[in-house]
């Protein structure tokens, strides 16, 4: 049972994305009801909100905050075994407020996404610094756009060079996990255009089996800090 | 208050063009940044967008950010719209094409141009390098230059 939580707040694309543009948010006795892509996939978004595609949220920090502590404390999720948070990139109010909000229910964990290039890099560290910072624990870093075959020559070519080393380099440096590099495959922005889930649009991509060892390793990585707590208490 | 700090404090000199880059959203930056420049009477924004449906969805807001703040807006440049394989020379749409302009169409809005994904546009930027001086013959080039031309042609007009 799968939760997505989309705190990006001025530019929500989770809905698209899930195939879900248009959906409401439905209110209940028991809370906001999440909009459900399939029954073990529940979604929820500022998009939902929104009446129109050209609506801007025009929101400084405070106000954000303030929906996202919403989103937390009146969505009715149900019993769930993971909660996602999509985040936009940064280390500022969305970042700061999750971190402070979930502290007493002791996030699992960080994936941070960056591309191969040192431009990209350079805010990763920082973030991977913020993550530190607040004692907020990193599962590991997927390198994105990593690399792409051409379907006519399949020669590859590195459209975003890896000039410093990629996110390989980086993560040796810093001492955290590389969990997968996820190359270029232009039925990925297809599927999420599309609202349909790349899996079972392309299940013979090399972008899928690069997306499903990462998924693993998340899944393991979570299992194992269960155990550990497990042993704790 | 940064933003504020460093419009009024950095001793720019005599400028032609002051270009302000923004992170994309309609937050804190973009509200600071409108209302530290309005007695500068800024020309306009200009709105990036890859040619994927996701990322046009985002950009519309940020049209309406421009509308309701009263930013006019200089035009929608469509990034990253198309790879050469420089092997064939077969053109992929990695990230789609077309959406750049159609919303641009769409907004009544000018439509600057497309950038194709560039290697060496890349490597330019990591590197810190003059990507004009060094890679003029490359393809991203030309519509760079397109795209620099259509907003000098787009701010010696006078503004309505």
């Amino acid at each position: 049972q799968v939760a997505l939580l989309d705190i990006d707040i001025c530019g929500p694309s989770i809905p698209k994305m899930m195939g879900l543009e248009g959906e409401q948010v439905h209110q209940s006795g028991s809370g906001w009801s999440p909009v459900y892509v399939e029954e073990n996939l529940g979604v929820m978004s500022v998009g939902f909100l929104l009446s129109s595609p050209d609506d801007a949220v025009i929101w400084r920090g405070p106000k954000k905050n303030g929906l996202i502590k919403q989103f937390l404390r009146d969505v009715d999720w149900g019993v769930i075994d993971y909660l996602i948070i999509d985040t936009p990139p940064g280390t500022s109010d969305e970042h700061l407020s999750i971190v402070q909000y979930l502290g007493a229910a002791h996030i699992d964990g960080v994936v941070i996404i960056t591309t191969p290039q040192e431009v990209s890099l350079q805010d990763v560290r920082k973030e991977i610094n913020f993550c530190h910072k607040v004692k907020l624990p990193i599962i590991g870093v997927v390198e994105n756009m990593s690399g792409f075959v051409c379907p006519k020559c399949k020669n590859e070519s590195q459209i975003f060079p890896p000039t410093t080393g990629g996110a390989e380099k980086m993560c040796q440096n810093l001492n955290v996990s590389l969990l997968g590099k996820v190359p270029l495959d232009p039925q990925i922005g297809r599927s999420c255009d599309k609202g349909q889930s790349f899996f079972s649009e392309a299940p013979e991509s090399p972008a899928t089996s690069s997306y499903r060892n990462i998924i693993q390793r998340i899944q393991e990585y979570c299992d194992q800090r269960h155990l550990q707590e497990e042993k704790i208490i | 208050a940064l933003i504020k700090q460093f419009v009024a404090d950095v001793a720019w000199g005599d400028l032609d063009f002051l270009i302000v880059d923004t992170p994309p959203g309609t937050s804190d930056e973009h509200i600071s940044t409108v209302e530290a420049l309005r007695p500068y009477k800024p020309l306009g924004a200009i709105l990036v967008t890859t040619p994927q449906a996701v990322s046009v969805g985002d950009v519309r807001r940020e049209l309406t950010f421009c509308k309701k703040t009263g930013l006019r807006v200089l035009g929608i440049v469509e990034n990253m719209s198309g790879f050469v394989c420089p092997h064939c020379s077969e053109c992929t749409n990695i990230f789609s094409k077309g959406g750049g302009e159609e919303l641009a169409k769409h907004a009544g809005v000018p439509f600057l141009g497309c950038v194709p994904l560039d290697p060496q546009l890349s490597q330019s930027l990591e590197e810190g390098r003059d990507f004009i001086q060094e890679f003029p013959k490359s393809t991203a080039f030309p519509a760079l230059t397109r795209i620099a031309q259509h907003i000098l042609d787009g701010t010696s007009q006078p503004s309505s």
